[in-house]
């Protein structure tokens, strides 16, 4: 990776934090309601998984904590914050909210709300790319919870099965809300369960982004190549609590302050700076041009843009323009005895 | 014109379709090389192949959820769910996400599945293969449910579903499959919305959906011999409901009995009247009575099961009752 590469991926990590922080932000002036379910901390994994894919032309399909997915994936910036203020520009026209970002545009299908109801659907979406006959793939990231559905096993069995082109990105980040891993789960090292499935799978560290980018390079690989299946895990640590009203009562200090250092954007720019392709200098300015582009763009776009009508409070519950051949009604001729 | 079954009927509306668009695709437990449990996939399998005619393992939730990720990216799943009360295994993934995609992504998104499922009683197969549940889907905004009442709806019905954006729900009805019918020879789709006028009448109204419509066909039999003229109306389609159909037969009739299978509690029948009353309440020359199953799990044993499930003669005694004859 070449340094013009590397400065751009430090700089979106940067902007992923600072899109997440000036939303807690936000939320907190209550311009932004309901559940808000930060990635702080875990930004090198979807940044590294998604850097390797091909953003626009694979599918990508994620939980709640879906912004930097969405965000990486490639839907705008300015779209994704109008839709946690809930506006008619936002990705989902102020319908869905934080939990719900969609932009098929990109091919990015959705955030969701319950816990493990991606599996399936992204299966889904692979057996589309499949039965098209594209080199397509669909990724699914998921927590470490949402392998104690029965989705997950169903979805892992059938997704083998049928060798479906569909990458399980697995983000360990050791709790389930409140349960710590040990606490909830009998085997503890997530990659190790699809083995009831003969889907192949690795653990890897996610918090530095050049050991994601080359496991997610090799899993991609095999995916695409038309063999099945692949399972990867990457160990992580969202840095604030599951969503807003979450104090982190159940976590040591002593805990957080280790994952603290292993901080993925630390990580990486420090590595550049080692490496001399950034000065400190250059990472300030970095999060200068940051904050402004996401005070001065993103949330101003936000703030300034309409609320939904309440005229339109129908809408998208089914098609809003349906063929009548296939609708209806049933014309007086059609009745029959 | 051609006679067929119930079941060769939704399986030429698989073959049509499968045939017009390569999108199109079906799938459930034993529809393939087992040619489904009521036939209604025979056949396809082989002329279609193993991709396209996709034998799932038991995994209902998980296997609906495939569809509809499936669906997202522009195939056209018609999914098997063996009976309706297995289909409660699958809620989340067809409430939760298929009948709320559209919405929350803004339109952006959508999922044309069809779900295609029995449900009723049969012959004594007890408490867990007699749901009905017609009412639990009719009450979730995202979805159309439907209910065809003999061979021409089943395979019209079941093409206008495939071809329709919404997510599509088929509820067919175990005792049905070998029912016969006339089906036109040629390619014919029927609407997913409008209830139709079965037998004019101008006395009564005898409304019904599924196999109830049967139940209200044999008592305006009984009815006309008694010189009676009851028109029977099938709803066709639960979801939405055709409020303006059932306003213009109770303002000709002026008296309503509505027949469902299922349980009365928060029902069919409980919303027909509200739209009743909401539509034409000074219409009414009489309160309108429910025909339903007794309120329990349905019973094995035959004379207990056969107690708990509405028939014709029950249709008959509402009637009466509606006209003051009793």
């Amino acid at each position: 990776m070449n340094a013009s590469d590397q400065k751009r991926l430090l700089r979106e990590m940067i902007f992923y934090r600072r899109f997440e922080e000036r939303s807690f932000e936000a939320y907190m002036e209550r311009k932004i309601g309901g559940f808000l379910h930060l990635y702080s901390g875990q930004e090198a994994v979807a940044t590294g998984v998604l850097e390797m894919a091909r953003c626009g032309y694979d599918y990508v399909i994620t939980g709640y904590r879906d912004h930097v997915h969405a965000l990486k994936a490639g839907a705008p910036a300015r779209e994704v914050m109008a839709e946690l203020y809930g506006k008619e520009t936002g990705s989902s026209r102020g319908r869905g909210g934080s939990m719900h970002i969609f932009d098929p545009t990109v091919n990015f299908m959705g955030g969701y709300a319950l816990v493990g109801q991606p599996f399936p659907l992204a299966a889904g979406l692979a057996l589309a790319c499949k039965h098209k006959g594209t080199d397509q793939i669909a990724i699914c990231f998921l927590g470490d919870g949402a392998n104690n559905q029965g989705t997950f096993h169903e979805t892992m069995n059938m997704a083998s099965v049928w060798k479906l082109p569909v990458l399980f990105v697995c983000e360990n980040n050791l709790y389930a809300i409140g349960t710590r891993i040990e606490r909830s789960t009998a085997v503890t090292d997530q990659y190790k369960r699809v083995a009831a499935y003969d889907i192949p799978s690795s653990q890897h560290d996610g918090q530095d982004i050049d050991i994601v980018m080359a496991a997610a390079t090799d899993a991609i690989a095999h995916v695409r190549s038309g063999r099945g299946p692949y399972f990867i895990e990457f160990m992580t640590y969202r840095q604030r609590g599951h969503s807003m009203s979450d104090s982190n009562a159940y976590r040591s200090k002593e805990e957080e302050r280790l994952w603290m250092e292993r901080d993925p954007l630390k990580i990486y720019g420090g590595r550049l700076k080692k490496a001399k392709v950034l000065t400190e200098k250059d990472i300030a300015a970095m999060e200068k041009s940051v904050l402004e582009e996401i005070e001065n763009d993103v949330v101003r776009f936000a703030e300034e843009s309409p609320e939904p009508r309440v005229e339109d409070l129908n809408k998208y519950c089914l098609d809003d323009q349906p063929d009548p051949r296939w609708i209806g009604p049933l014309a007086q001729g059609e009745q029959h005895g | 014109m051609a006679e067929i079954a119930y079941w060769e009927a939704i399986r030429r509306a698989h073959d049509e379709e499968l045939a017009h668009d390569r999108m199109v695709i079906a799938m459930g437990e034993d529809i393939g090389v087992a040619g489904g449990t009521y036939k209604a996939t025979s056949g396809l399998y082989q002329k279609y192949g193993a991709e396209r005619i996709i034998d799932t393992p038991i995994s209902e939730n998980s296997y609906t959820g495939i569809g509809i990720g499936a669906s997202m990216a522009g195939m056209r799943p018609i999914i098997e769910i063996m009976s309706i009360n297995f289909a409660l295994l699958a809620l989340d993934t067809l409430i939760n996400a298929a009948a709320k995609i559209r919405y929350m992504s803004g339109g952006r998104a959508s999922c044309p599945i069809v779900m295609r499922t029995p449900g009723g009683t049969a012959h004594q197969l007890a408490a867990q293969h007699s749901a009905r549940l017609a009412r639990m889907f009719m009450s979730t905004p995202g979805l159309r449910v439907v209910t065809p009442r003999g061979p021409l709806d089943a395979y019209g019905m079941l093409k206008s579903a495939v071809r329709c954006n919404d997510p599509v729900i088929i509820i067919e009805h175990e005792s049905m499959y070998n029912m016969r019918g006339e089906v036109p020879d040629k390619e014919t789709f029927r609407p997913l919305e409008g209830a139709e006028i079965v037998r004019a009448g101008t006395d009564v109204t005898l409304i019904g959906y599924n196999y109830s419509v049967h139940l209200c066909l044999a008592a305006a039999d009984k009815l006309a011999a008694m010189g009676v003229s009851a028109e029977v109306l099938d709803l066709r389609a639960l979801r939405p409901i055709d409020r303006d159909t059932i306003r213009r037969s109770v303002e000709k009739t002026h008296k309503v009995v509505i027949a469902e299978e299922d349980e009365a509690t928060v029902g069919v029948g409980s919303e027909i009247i509200s739209v009743i009353i909401e539509e034409c309440f000074f219409a009414l020359d009489a309160q309108p009575v429910r025909v339903h199953a007794a309120d329990v799990p349905v019973p094995y044993n035959r004379q207990l099961e056969k107690a708990a499930i509405p028939n014709a003669d029950d249709v008959l005694a509402a009637a009466l009752k509606v006209l003051g004859r009793v």
